[in-house]
């Protein structure tokens, strides 16, 4: 094992991962502040406009947590993976330029507006800059997701004479059926923690008995949200994600469901640990044939197993892919029951004084960001050995150039760093949800 | 295509240095200038709605580089592996310092945080500079492309050069000098009364050196790659560009000795463009020179550029989103126009 591709790797997978703990939130908030808005405009409600204004002061802090975080992933393609860059740049090129020029610019330009600008720019105005600020953040992850989808399952290129790719079809690029899957998939994740966020901030409101009219608003909204969103991530974006990955890479879904053998009407594992070098999985807990019909609709259909693919075309991680999607797949399952139990309660009028379900919902704050990473790392490492599925090989497209030592300077760095942010994130947005919606700030914003 | 290409990503970076440029002049001038902590307030506020979408430009310009010059932006980010990094690291600091300050009461972080967004600010401007100055002066490229450079050697110009030597520093404080004039003199066009004069004094203590780093810039970088002359010698009508440049100066020091703020900051705008405009001008078409074989390794838009298609595709979408993003920046600048005041929202 080279040591500096090692380096890169986990370069590359502790700043993506930190840096997508913001975005998440970025982009679930969004939509719901435009809810929270939309909600106070028809009677120009002042309890609504705090509400909005409060998230938007959570916005503001995550949002350059973000974009700081944000700017060393785009860097990277060039300083760390510049192979990968020559070879693939013609193509994702594309799409990574167009989230700079269409959604990075409006993003920027509007949040500024909507921060600063509510008293000049009047009710409706401002409603306008928080709906642009929301198609900024989207437009970036759909551009985002279209590069990821495009590694996943490259469409729209040719080779060219110096043994890049380069652009054949824009179109085949953005309307990519796997970009659109995730891309699906992947919102639908951001809104749920945006949702469990804002629930969990309601719930801590009306358990400490303070801000209880933003506390209902916060509650109502992110359990409305987080119910319809959980089961949307299930059904059908989860799904249809899924038979992407069965049908463009097979291995991938045997890797993540630990299926070693191919075999007719294939069970779905709920628990267990996969013993890679034995082939097979300790102290099992199936259902029989659910991953046949899953995969195929069918109880009986054949799945192809680890076995029926020669060992280099495996993901190199089969544990840590496996647990990843399970805990995905766990904690979505358990986001659903959550929020039905939720709405159940707010439906009969009881949640509100239904003190064990407010407490359950703040303290499930951490799990989204947990199940979303999760789903991010099964993509990521699902893909593996390849780079660029199918074309080349992650181990092909690091710089040569850079040392290990170098590398490894630069991601000490990073850890500290980002453990500083980290710190300074939690503290003031601990601040912010102390201050609570109503009480005038002496100095911020 | 790929001419057309070089002249938009050079427009985008010049975009990026112009208005990025005023808010780490602003940033480099911050501890000296602004004394109180209202007219540190005033200095942020001036700033603070737009200096990140400033700073977008170089995001922008980076994605469409890579897009564009595939070649380049894999063998410049990775050579330059190191500042690089050292450039994001100071443009998060940066980013924590103006925005924590609002956040913080306590006046001894409050202080904590200025000396942060000023330090970054000035090593920002000098890095920028330093990378410019490496760009002309040119890198030991392979001949796959490639090359690394630590961060200094022995600090000569020669064979086995550093990021840093003695004609790259010149260009970090030449990027400093003109940066820290160009943002006082936005300060002076956004502040009023005590601010305002002590920033144009900044501009006018600065004005004599800026000459006289220019001239010397110029004459070193003649020096230090000589073929820089050649597309002057060629076109003629590009010997404007210097005098443009030097015309820019004396508009600068005229509007300032007049007091008319909005003026000088044009004229410091126009400069900055006419250096940049200079340097993409004498390096066309090649865009990363090579020390060593420079007529076989240097990388020009010829050899790093993207596929035909692509960038044909490339440029429609680039029209419609630039046109998109210059009303975004119109409607944002005319929506906090005019000099800043203290009361209302926002830091």
């Amino acid at each position: 094992m080279d040591s500096a591709l090692l380096v890169d790797r986990i370069h590359f997978a502790f700043t993506i991962t930190f840096h997508y703990l913001f975005p998440q939130l970025t982009m679930g908030l969004a939509p719901l502040i435009v809810v929270l808005k939309t909600l106070g405009l028809p009677r120009n409600d002042e309890v609504y406009h705090q509400a909005a204004r409060f998230w938007a002061r959570i916005f503001g802090i995550n949002f350059v947590m973000g974009v700081v975080t944000g700017i060393p992933m785009e860097f990277q393609f060039g300083t760390n993976w510049s192979h990968f860059s020559r070879f693939a740049g013609g193509v994702i090129g594309q799409t990574l330029a167009m989230e700079g020029v269409f959604a990075f610019f409006l993003e920027s330009a509007f949040l500024g507006l909507f921060l600063y600008g509510e008293k000049r720019l009047g009710p409706r105005a401002h409603w306008w800059s928080a709906v642009a600020v929301f198609l900024g953040s989207w437009l970036s992850g759909f551009f985002i997701i279209a590069t990821d989808a495009w590694m996943q399952h490259p469409v729209g290129f040719v080779g060219a004479k110096d043994g890049s790719v380069q652009l054949s079809s824009f179109w085949e690029l953005v309307l990519n059926p796997w970009a659109w899957w995730q891309y699906a998939h992947n919102m639908s994740g951001a809104v749920i923690t945006g949702a469990f966020v804002m629930a969990s901030v309601g719930a801590f409101y009306l358990l400490w008995g303070k801000f209880e009219a933003q506390g209902r608003i916060f509650v109502r909204v992110g359990v409305v949200a987080g119910l319809i969103f959980s089961v949307l991530q299930l059904f059908p974006t989860g799904d249809g994600q899924g038979r992407m990955v069965a049908v463009h890479q097979p291995v991938t879904l045997a890797a993540m469901e630990a299926l070693f053998v191919s075999q007719t009407g294939a069970p779905l594992v709920i628990l267990g640990q996969p013993n890679v070098d034995k082939r097979k999985i300790d102290n099992p807990i199936e259902v029989p044939n659910a991953l046949s019909f899953l995969t195929y609709r069918q109880w009986k259909a054949d799945v192809q197993g680890l076995d029926a693919f020669p060992p280099d075309m495996w993901p190199e991680n089969i544990a840590l892919l496996y647990y990843s999607y399970h805990i995905m797949v766990g904690l979505g399952t358990i986001f659903i029951a959550t929020m039905l139990v939720a709405s159940f309660l707010l439906w009969r009028g009881k949640l509100f004084s239904a003190r064990w379900m407010l407490w359950i919902l703040l303290l499930a704050l951490p799990f989204p960001y947990i199940a979303n990473t999760a789903g991010w790392m099964t993509a990521e490492l699902g893909r593996q050995p390849w780079l660029v599925y199918g074309l080349m090989r992650t181990a092909e497209g690091y710089s040569k150039m850079v040392s290990a030592g170098n590398v490894m300077f630069t991601l000490l760095g990073f850890l500290g760093m980002y453990m500083v942010l980290g710190i300074l994130f939690l503290f003031l947005v601990h601040r912010e949800i102390e201050h609570g919606p109503v009480a005038e700030m002496s100095a911020g914003h | 295509m790929e001419t057309l290409w070089f002249m938009l990503v050079a427009a985008m970076l010049a975009a990026y240095v112009v208005l990025d440029g005023f808010d780490l002049g602003a940033g480099a001038i911050y501890l000296g200038a602004a004394r109180t902590n209202d007219d540190r307030r005033k200095i942020l506020r001036a700033i603070g709605p737009v200096w990140d979408g400033n700073e977008v430009w170089l995001v922008a310009a980076g994605g469409t580089l890579y897009f564009a010059f595939p070649l380049l932006y894999a063998s410049s980010f990775s050579g330059f592996y190191l500042p690089l990094m050292m450039v994001l690291w100071l443009l998060m600091m940066r980013g924590i310092g103006i925005e924590l300050r609002a956040h913080m009461e306590n006046p001894v972080w409050v202080g904590f945080f200025d000396l942060i967004f000023c330090v970054s600010s000035v090593l920002l401007a000098i890095f920028f500079g330093a990378a410019l100055g490496n760009v002309v002066r040119g890198v030991p490229l392979g001949a796959d492309g490639y090359f690394f450079e630590p961060l200094w050697t022995n600090f000569r110009v020669g064979a086995d050069n550093g990021i840093l030597d003695w004609y790259t520093v010149l260009t970090g404080v030449i990027a400093l000098v003109s940066l820290t004039a160009h943002g006082s003199l936005y300060v002076a066009v956004k502040t009023d009364g005590e601010l305002n004069q002590r920033s144009r004094t900044v501009a006018l203590r600065a004005w004599p050196v800026q000459v006289l780093l220019t001239i010397v810039g110029l004459a070193a970088t003649c020096y230090v790659q000589p073929t820089v002359l050649d597309n002057y010698e060629r076109h003629a009508i590009a010997f404007l560009i210097p005098v443009v440049v030097f015309g820019s100066l004396g508009l600068m020091i005229y509007a300032i000795r007049k007091g008319q703020d909005k003026l000088a900051f044009v004229g410091s705008a126009i400069y900055i463009l006419g250096m940049l405009t200079g340097a993409a001008f004498a390096l066309y078409p090649v865009v990363l020179p090579a020390t060593a074989d420079p007529a076989h390794r240097s990388l020009t838009i010829y050899n790093t550029a993207a596929g035909r298609h692509g960038l044909t595709v490339g440029f429609t979408w680039w029209i419609l989103g630039m046109i998109l993003a210059l009303g975004y920046f119109v409607l944002l600048f005319r929506m906090f126009r005019g000099k800043v005041r203290l009361e209302g929202e926002g830091y």
